[in-house]
């Protein structure tokens, strides 16, 4: 049934019916709306989990790591300084193979304070071990968050949902969520096999030394390769059962015979389709990146085959590198014929608004070939003293 | 002193062992094999939850603490344990000393990952209780937010800290409990200073003001003190909190037969009171019959061999430890006349010889 639903509030919604066991989460914008819906759900007996009010994001991650290892379902939500405030804990979580489900309601990442949007925050994670999946709409993030549960248990890894803060979380839109007994049906009972038990003791985390620490780095780089066809798998496996996908890795869409591409994550999405979908605007092949980690490398360069020129767009900035989707979109291009010249963009820092005519400005600035690799292409260098542009 | 046990090679015909033996214990032997060497802590029944051979030193106090905590807590307990020594030398992978499920995250969230552990067994409707296990550095320093967190939310975990006064596992660094005068590698003594500057943090009065219904203080050299109380804490419904004085030979300075001695003058003389409080009101405490001078207990340590050279500064420092162990005295009225808990019956459990042991040194 169709209900309109604000961002954050549908994903409460959709997290209570995947009936977790323990939730633990600390408030902070664009997040909070997130736990305070939840918080109304237990109020309410609507949802019925130990709810763990703690005092921090960092005990947030280690309540949900404490709780999953004791054999619970469980979840969290953070954003911008909580995800790295989380930090240490979330790369434990990862290294201890825990599977988990957290939303993270991308803001960026202070100095200077900005509560807006962007991606920097998880983005500074990217190499903590988990699954990282973006999410275009609404509807995608309800269904992802899903997804992400049954994909967690089935890869003993954690899985980040990302959405776009205030973009996504505080926008009303008409949601789809699935009836309880069709998720009941759709997502098996939670299982990890490494689970304290005191009828079978088990020690997790231990100290491990030179002689097996590479072994067990590369088991977990192997299990997320794994995790690829399993991400795909599930949402071909949700579309079957519900009648609409959430892209998988990675979705091909526009004029497949285009020279031009758009790579995109996220709500820009949205923004970009609709600037494609103008009168007389250019064609283009849009790329919508779901997958950030694992990274579908081989995915990306079937779907960049063909092109002259890809227009990567980024969220976060490594300042001193460029735009983070940019390198690892350039690192896995390299060495392969046929491949598109990169042009690689930031794109709407901090929460600035990106219009509609920003696909226009984008295809226009191909012709300029004297442009650096990567630009903060929204930026207006005429508000910067001359030393700082 | 008198090993309570038999030592020889005969177990005794006692079936509640045998059915101990059976559940914790080795496996049984084939007919006809070598008959199995029986150590004294064999014939003992009790629960070992911490196995020997790990990977501490010798005279470790942590370890024999951890070990009387288990004995007393399981088999039905699950634990979270703060990276330390006890995190360290106990599971090097792949061997683990545990015979409970353990699960070691970080320093600093030991507290918060018993909380969800804890906050598991409830929505599971399990009545497993939840230990966390952190040393002095984690629980007095780097862990205490979320240590206090925990308090506050009321889990139902017994939180153990093992207090060896110092961040041992990386060498020996001052800690927030580390006393008042000691050396440690980041307080050293020199020219310009007399070991640690600032005083013991007074953690016990902190936890009290959390008002959980149980918290206490206990040491090694008490063994069945500290079991008592880690039973009594079992038994709570609730947070509850135990800190045990732990001497570390390596840290400290001193013989690692000396261990026990160590923590039992660190009582005697007032610096370690032995109290208990329920709800944050100080319900018992052990008394010293003749307190002993401080003096005595630093002697035998190297931690504190500054304040034993002549520099007025050391007489200064020693009356200074002196003025807050008779503070301790006075404000738990330690020299009550109370029946004498000399201990003696446990502290013949663990105390397995030395110099002072044979009376000498
Ligand atoms: C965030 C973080 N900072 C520092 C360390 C390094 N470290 C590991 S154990 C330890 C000291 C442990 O001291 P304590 O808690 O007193 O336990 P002990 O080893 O003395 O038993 C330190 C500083 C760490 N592991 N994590
Ligand atoms: S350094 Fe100290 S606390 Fe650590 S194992 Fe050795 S004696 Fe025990
Ligand atoms: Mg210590």
């Amino acid at each position: 049934m169709r209900e309109a639903l604000e961002g954050s509030q549908a994903i409460a919604r959709a997290v209570t019916l995947c009936k977790p066991d323990v939730v633990a989460a600390y408030p902070i914008t664009p997040q909070t709306h997130i736990v305070e819906n939840l918080s109304e759900l237990v109020a309410e007996g609507d949802l019925h989990t130990e709810f763990v009010s703690v005092e921090s994001e960092f005990s947030a991650a280690s309540v949900v790591l404490g709780a999953a290892a004791a054999g619970a379902r469980a979840y969290t939500a953070s954003a911008s300084q909580g995800v790295l405030l989380m930090a240490e804990v979330l790369f434990n979580i990862a290294g201890l193979r825990i599977p988990l489900v957290m939303t993270v309601a991308n803001r960026a990442v202070s100095g200077p304070l900005s509560i807006w949007n962007d991606h920097a925050d998880s983005m500074a994670v990217r190499d903590s071990g988990w699954i990282q999946l973006h999410c275009v709409s609404n509807q995608e993030a309800v269904d992802t968050t899903i997804q992400a549960f049954r994909i967690a248990q089935e890869t003993d890894l954690p899985v980040m949902v990302c959405m776009d803060g205030f973009i996504l979380t505080h926008v009303m839109e008409p949601i789809d969520l699935p009836e309880q007994s069709e998720v009941d049906a759709w997502l098996p009972p939670f299982v990890f096999d490494r689970a304290l038990d005191p009828s079978d003791p088990k020690s997790l985390g231990m100290m491990v030394t030179p002689d097996y620490f590479p072994e067990i780095r590369h088991a977990h780089h192997a299990a997320m390769e794994k995790a690829l066809p399993v991400i795909e798998a599930t949402d071909r496996d949700w579309e079957a059962s519900f009648g609409r996908a959430c892209g998988g890795l990675l979705t091909v869409e526009g004029d497949a015979g285009a020279r031009v591409g758009i790579l995109a994550m996220g709500s820009t999405v949205g923004t970009l389709r609709a600037g494609m979908a103008e009168p007389g605007a250019a064609p283009a092949r849009l790329i919508t990146l779901r997958a950030f980690r694992p990274f579908p490398a081989k995915a990306l360069r079937d779907a960049a085959r063909g092109l002259d020129h890809l227009i990567v767009i980024d969220r976060a900035i490594s300042p001193g590198a460029g735009g983070v989707v940019g390198l690892e979109v350039a690192a896995a291009l390299a060495g392969h014929p046929d491949m598109p010249r990169l042009h690689n963009h930031a794109l709407g820092l901090g929460g600035r608004d990106i219009p509609e005519t920003i696909y226009a400005d984008l295809i226009a600035a191909i012709e300029d070939t004297d442009a650096p690799g990567f630009s903060v292409f929204d930026a207006d260098l005429s508000k910067l003293a001359p030393e700082d542009r | 002193m008198s090993d309570p046990t038999p030592s020889g090679s005969s177990m005794p015909d006692n079936p509640r062992l045998a059915e101990l033996r059976r559940k914790h214990g080795r496996p049984p032997q084939a007919p006809g094999a070598e008959p199995p060497q029986i150590t004294p802590r064999d014939s003992q029944p009790r629960f070992r939850g911490l196995e020997s051979g790990h990977r501490a030193c010798q005279g470790c106090g942590e370890a024999l603490a951890a070990r009387l905590v288990m004995e007393s807590a399981g088999p039905d307990v699950m634990v979270s344990n703060a990276t330390g020594c006890l995190e360290v030398f106990t599971t090097t992978w792949p061997q683990s000393a545990w015979r409970v499920p353990w699960i070691h995250s970080l320093f600093e969230n030991a507290s918060a990952v018993a909380s969800g552990m804890e906050a598991a067994m409830k929505a599971k409707g399990k009545n497993t209780k939840v230990l966390a296990f952190g040393g002095d550095g984690s629980t007095y320093d780097i862990g205490f937010q979320t240590l206090s967190g925990m308090l506050e939310r009321q889990h139902n975990v017994l939180y153990v800290c093992y207090d060896n006064e110092a961040y041992m596992n990386t060498g020996v660094q001052r800690s927030s409990s580390t006393p008042h005068a000691a050396a440690t590698t980041t307080s050293p003594a020199g020219k310009e200073r007399m070991g640690k500057r600032h005083l013991k943090k007074d953690l016990l009065s902190i936890i009290a003001a959390h008002h959980i219904p149980y918290a206490a203080a206990a040491s090694v050299a008490y063994p069945q003190d500290l079991q008592r109380k880690v039973r009594y804490a079992m038994g709570i419904e609730g947070p509850t909190f135990l800190v045990i004085h732990s001497p570390c030979p390596l840290g400290w300075k001193h013989d690692s037969c000396l261990t026990i001695e160590v923590a039992r003058r660190a009582v005697e003389c007032g610096l370690f009171p032995l109290v208990e409080l329920e709800r944050g009101a100080v319900t018992n405490v052990m008394p010293i019959r003749k307190p002993r001078p401080v003096r005595d207990y630093l002697e035998l340590q190297g931690r504190f061999r500054h304040l034993f050279a002549e520099d007025p500064r050391a007489e200064e420092e020693q009356a200074h430890l002196q003025a807050l162990a008779d503070h301790n005295i006075a404000t738990f009225g330690l020299t009550g006349d109370a029946e004498d808990p000399a201990d003696t019956g446990g502290a013949a459990l663990v105390h397995r010889g030395g110099p002072l042991a044979s009376g000498g040194f």
